[in-house]
Order: structure tokens, then sequence, then C-alpha cells
């Protein structure tokens, strides 16, 4: 009998191109995904050496990060147009697909992938962005990296990878009752750090993962990146082969019956062996609201700031709290908030806009909060608009937008201002990610969603009747 | 990319863990299309208050410390984003060299692709070298083909932990996609079965 295999480990030797002792593999690309931002000194970089793009066909490009999510007419940042235009003319001469900001598959890098089934099992995913490893739900091996690594992609379309150790998140259970993805990663994250996959690439396994939909797949495999792992995956299942049938880049047919195949095919065997293992029980976590300046200061809804003689990195814990205008052992319940903003990589996909919606519907936003809700792509905003979601964040007092990254990290118009304090649905709390001086607190859709009706968090478990 | 084989250089302190590339290099700043010219911005909201005016307090902004080409932090250096923009602002600025007790994966290969030797210590003498260097004027000499830390001051030498891989590329300067594009003939095959 063949010996078990992990499917990082699957995807892997299907795609070295190279080995050699004492040297990292060469390893083979499936996809290439580009955005504006960390691609155009790797274009340059290939212009001045006179190198081609190998295989434009296997490259696909899109603009996210710098757009505006209103008035797109005129962009009045002079260098953000620049950028983006840029990107028009590299993917113009290069023959690359684009979806530029006036596209209908235009979106967030990590929502068209999947969307547009571009995203399969088995594949090797790169992309100039560490949140590449959302793609991982759909038991792709992804990854963010460099803009040298992503010339190097362009010009060879492989990658030079250590193999990476793999570590088992097992996840038993079932989550409970308005606790949600978001809420279980981010719990993983508070509980074994910023830093505990480093060198690793995460495979999330137990009755907890599979019991999510593909959508919520997306949201724990896209923070990996916050725990320090460069790829996090799910093994596929049929809930993978069910979201990818129909969609614009897959196959139909025999050919998708046999392509379906071989990814269930990919799933970790029994018995596959992990360099490491940790568990975390589903039934024990409660809805999450991050209170300092990384993902894993983090705690349950219910519970406070930390108290400084109680933690084991004091200055580090003082700091955050300075920066966040907290005190220690302030409970998370008190805290008010000046913005919301639901959007992002982590979620901004249909299923979580209508979670977000059910919770405000026929409610009102605090006067002294301003909310947004940013799509993650176009297709969602469309599909949103159709369903009426639009209509019921518009008259509980939400913006509603066109997609983008937007103030997951307010490189365009839509940040935080100094000191004020954001129920954000985004993935990173840093200082000044959402703007300079800004105060993230990283929650899920429905969590942001009670926090913009209350303008304090709240369990969304009490706020909907859940929990008494 | 510059080769680099030996480096004698002024240290400067950065105690703190977790440094993520939104510090190294806020967000406001990634929009231009060039590699360089980024150095500027390094840690600004550290180095600058809401006017664009030095604080004071940051360590960075010291005179003493102008000269600095040798960072040393605490744990998990370069966590964050994937954005290269993070060693072009450090090289940028003068830094050749990065120590601390570990780097977030993307982080450290996006130094190596820039010829910055990233360089993994143990916490506790990472801990002396910040204090002796908070201290008083504290230089370090890095033997990269050697491997090792010379600390004229205090007459020690460290050994440290390199891939031979990235340590043989970073002596070299070599450009790694010329090296790749020597095995053409394989990338070939493998995109022909």
């Amino acid at each position: 009998m063949r010996k078990p295999q992990t499917i990082v480990n699957k995807i892997w030797n299907k795609h070295v191109v190279h080995e050699e002792k004492g040297k990292p593999d060469l390893l083979y690309i499936d996809l290439h995904l580009v955005h504006e931002v960390t691609s155009p000194q790797a274009f340059e970089g290939l212009r001045l050496n006179k190198r081609k793009v190998r295989r434009p066909d296997l490259t696909y490009a899109t603009m996210d990060h710098n757009v505006p999510t209103k008035n797109r007419d005129v962009v009045k940042d002079e260098i953000a147009n620049k950028q983006m235009e840029t990107l028009r003319k590299n993917c113009e001469e290069n023959g690359i697909t684009l979806a530029d900001m006036y596209h209908p598959d235009q979106g967030i890098v990590h929502v068209i992938g999947p969307q547009l089934g571009l995203t399969q099992p088995g594949k090797t995913i790169v992309c100039g962005d560490s949140h590449t490893s959302t793609h991982g739900a759909f038991g792709a091996l992804a990854f963010g990296i460099g803009t040298s690594e992503v010339e190097h992609v362009l010009a060879t379309q492989t990658i030079w990878q250590e193999r990476p150790k793999t570590l088992n998140v097992k996840v038993e259970g079932e989550l409970g009752p308005g606790v949600t993805a978001k809420d279980l990663i981010l719990a993983i994250i508070a509980k074994f750090g910023v830093r505990f996959g480093t060198g690793y690439v995460i495979e999330y396994t137990g009755d907890a993962i599979r019991k999510l939909t593909m959508e919520e797949r997306m949201t724990v495999c896209n923070m990996s990146i916050e725990a320090g792992a460069r790829a996090g995956l799910i093994s596929p299942d049929e809930k993978t082969v069910e979201f990818l049938k129909g969609r614009e880049y897959v196959p139909t047919g025999e050919a998708f019956d046999n392509l379906a195949k071989g990814w269930l095919e990919l799933a970790t065997d029994e018995g596959a062996v992990y360099d490491q293992t940790v568990t975390i029980y589903a039934e024990e976590i409660e809805p999450q609201v991050s209170w300092g300046t990384n993902p894993g200061m983090c705690v349950p809804v219910s519970g406070s700031t930390p108290v400084l003689n109680e933690v084991q990195y004091k200055e580090d814990v003082q700091r955050a709290l300075e920066y966040m205008g907290l005190e220690e052992n302030q409970p998370i319940t008190s805290i008010e908030i000046d913005h919301v903003f639901i959007g992002s990589c982590t979620n901004s996909r249909l299923s979580d806009l209508k979670k977000a919606a059910a919770i405000v519907e026929g409610k009102k936003v605090k006067p002294s909060v301003r909310a947004i809700v940013v799509p993650g792509s176009f297709s969602v905003k469309f599909q949103a608009e159709k369903a009426g979601i639009d209509t019921i964040f518009k008259q509980a007092g939400f913006e509603w937008r066109e997609a983008g990254c937007s103030m997951c990290l307010a490189m365009n118009d839509d940040f935080v201002p100094p000191g004020s304090r954001c129920a954000s649905t985004s993935n990173r709390n840093f200082e000044g990610r959402q703007g300079n001086g800004a105060r993230t607190h990283l929650v899920s859709p429905e969590m942001a969603a009670a926090a913009a009706i209350e303008g304090h968090f709240v369990d969304v478990r009490r706020f909907t009747g859940v929990l008494n | 990319m510059e080769a680099i084989q030996k480096h004698t250089g002024l240290v400067y302190p950065l105690n703190r863990t977790n440094v993520d590339t939104d510090q190294i290099i806020p967000k406001q700043f990634l929009k231009r299309i060039e590699r360089t010219g980024f150095g500027q911005f390094l840690f600004y909201h550290w180095r600058f208050d809401d006017e664009g005016k030095k604080r004071p307090d940051f360590a960075l902004n010291k005179a003493e410390y102008n000269d600095a080409s040798i960072l040393i932090a605490g744990e998990n250096f370069g966590c964050g984003s994937s954005r290269e923009h993070a060693p072009w602002a450090l090289l940028d600025y003068g830094f050749r060299v990065v120590i601390a007790p570990s780097f977030a994966d993307i982080f450290y290969n996006n130094a190596l692709k820039n010829g910055i030797i990233p360089i993994q210590m143990d916490k506790q003498q990472v801990g002396q070298w910040i204090q002796q260097a908070v201290e008083s004027k504290f230089t370090l000499e890095i033997d990269l083909e050697g491997q090792q830390i010379i600390d004229t001051k205090n007459n020690e030498e460290v050994h440290f932990d390199i891939p031979a891989y990235h340590k043989e590329k970073l002596l070299n300067g070599w450009d790694e996609i010329a090296l790749t594009l020597q095995l053409e003939n394989e990338i070939a095959a493998y995109e022909q079965a």
C-alpha cells in the first residue's frame, strides 16, 4: 500500500520541476494573480532585462487595492491613477487578461479568483499579496509572494520554495449559533499566537471545518497569514466540487467529472502524518473582538482587555492599549465605536453581506457611527442588489459602495481618521492600517452590524435573541 | 542585487516584537512604481508626527544612529503583508543586515532577494545586543562567508545559520531569474508532460 500523504505533499510532488539536494525545489505555478500595487516593478524588471511573460494564459490581473469605491469616473489620486494605468499598459503589452475598474469581473483578487473558477483544487496559486492563502479553501496550495518573486513567476512560471512543514489545525465539534468562521479563525490566532504558523502550511481539518460553507472556509484560510503561515488549506470535498461547477473558467461535461474525481482524490489520506497537530473545540468559541494591534490580541466579546501584570509581553500589551486608547481590564462591550467597515477579502462575499443585512434589517445605525459596506466584487454587488440587500443596508443608514479593498488598508479615500475607532470585518488591526492613528477592532460581519446599531460592541447572540 | 560578503556597521536597536510591514512602510507610500526612494518613508509614523515633524523620542531620529546599517529587533520581524516595499525601504534607508529571533516567512524571502542579510539569532543574544546598542554606540561585523558575527568591543564571535543556497546568492549577488532560465528545458518538459 502507498504511504498515506497530506494534500500539501500530493500537490507539491505534482509540481516539482527541478530538485537538487541542498536547494529549495523549483515549483511550477498554475495560476498567477496580479494586482496594481505589487506588480509595476516586476514588469519593469522584465523590460530592463528584455524578458517576456512566459505564460500570460496562466496569469490574471485585476485592480483592487487603489480603486475608489465611489465616483469612479474621475480618479483624483494622480499617483494611484498612474499605478492603475501602468497595470493596464503592462497587461496589454504582455497579453494578460485584466479585469480593470470598469470590468464586470472586477473585484478583490481573492474574491474573484474563486468566483470565476480560476481557483481550483490542486493548483499552485501565487499573488503579490499575503492573503493569497484564501484560495486554500479549495484545496489549492496558495501563498503570497513579494515583487521579486512576482517577476520570477512572470518570467519563468516557477518559483523556488523549500518544502514546507505541515501543521494540522483540527477543529472538533460544531460552531454554536451566531458564532462564525471569522470568530473561529480569530480564536485560533488568539489561542496559538501570531507566530505559530511560521514555516508551516496549515491544513484545517475536523468536523467543524467540514460543516463550513465554501465562503466560510475562505474566511478561515484567508487569515492563515495572520498566524504566520504563508498558506492554509482545506482538503476538497463535495462542497468544493459543487461550488465550482458551472463557473466561468471551469470545464463542463465529462471533462468536469474527471476533474472533480481528481480533486476529491487530493484530500489528505487517512493516517497521513503532519509535522505538528493542534486541536481546538468549536463549542468553546464565542464571538471574538480584537482589542490590540495584532490579530492575536483578541478576546471573546464577554471578556475584557488584558491585565498588565498577567501578561507575558507587558511592554507590547501596554503599547497596544495606549495606541488603542483603552484601559487594562476594560470590558469589550464598553468600547464605543465611530466607524463600521463591512468588506475586505476576509468578509465581503454575498453570504457575509446577507448575514450582516439580516442583523440590521429594519434598524438604524447609531447616529454617531459612520458605516460602510464594500462588496468584494462587482458580481457580489450585483447579486446583492438583485436580492435587495443594498436597500436593507441603505435604509439602515449604511453607505453602499463599489468593490475593492477599500478601508481594509485605506490606500484609497476610505480611511478611519486619527484616534477614531472602527469595528471592521477585515484581517489586520496593525497600527495605522485603516488610516494614520486609526483604531481597528476585528470582528465578524454580524458583530460589526450589531455594533453599528448599538454604537458599541455587543454579543450578537444576545442582540438576535439566540442567547438571553 | 548587490553582492554582500562582509558588512561592518552601527547597530540600531528596535526593541519591539511583531514589527509589521505596515509599520516598516505605511500603505500611502506603496503607490510608487519604482523600487527606489522608499527610505524616506521607513517607519514613517514612528519617525514623524501628524504634521510630518520628527518625533524626538523615537530613537532612529537621534543623531547617534544616523549611520546605522544593522537593525536588531524582536520576534516575528516583518509580519503582515507581502509588500517588498518593506525591504526596499530598509535598504534605501541604509540597512544591510536585520537581526531578530524570528522573521515572518515572506519578509525573510523578500529581504534575501534584495541583498539584505536576515539573521536569525536566539532571543537572549538579541536581547544582549539590543541592550548594548541602547547604552552606547555599538558596532558589529558580519562575515557572511564564515557565518560569524563579530563583536569587537567584547571580543566575541557568534555563529549564525543561513541556508547555503541563500548564502551563495547573497555572496555573489546573483540574478535568480537568469539562474532559473538555465533550466528552461526542464520547465518546458514539465509543461509538455
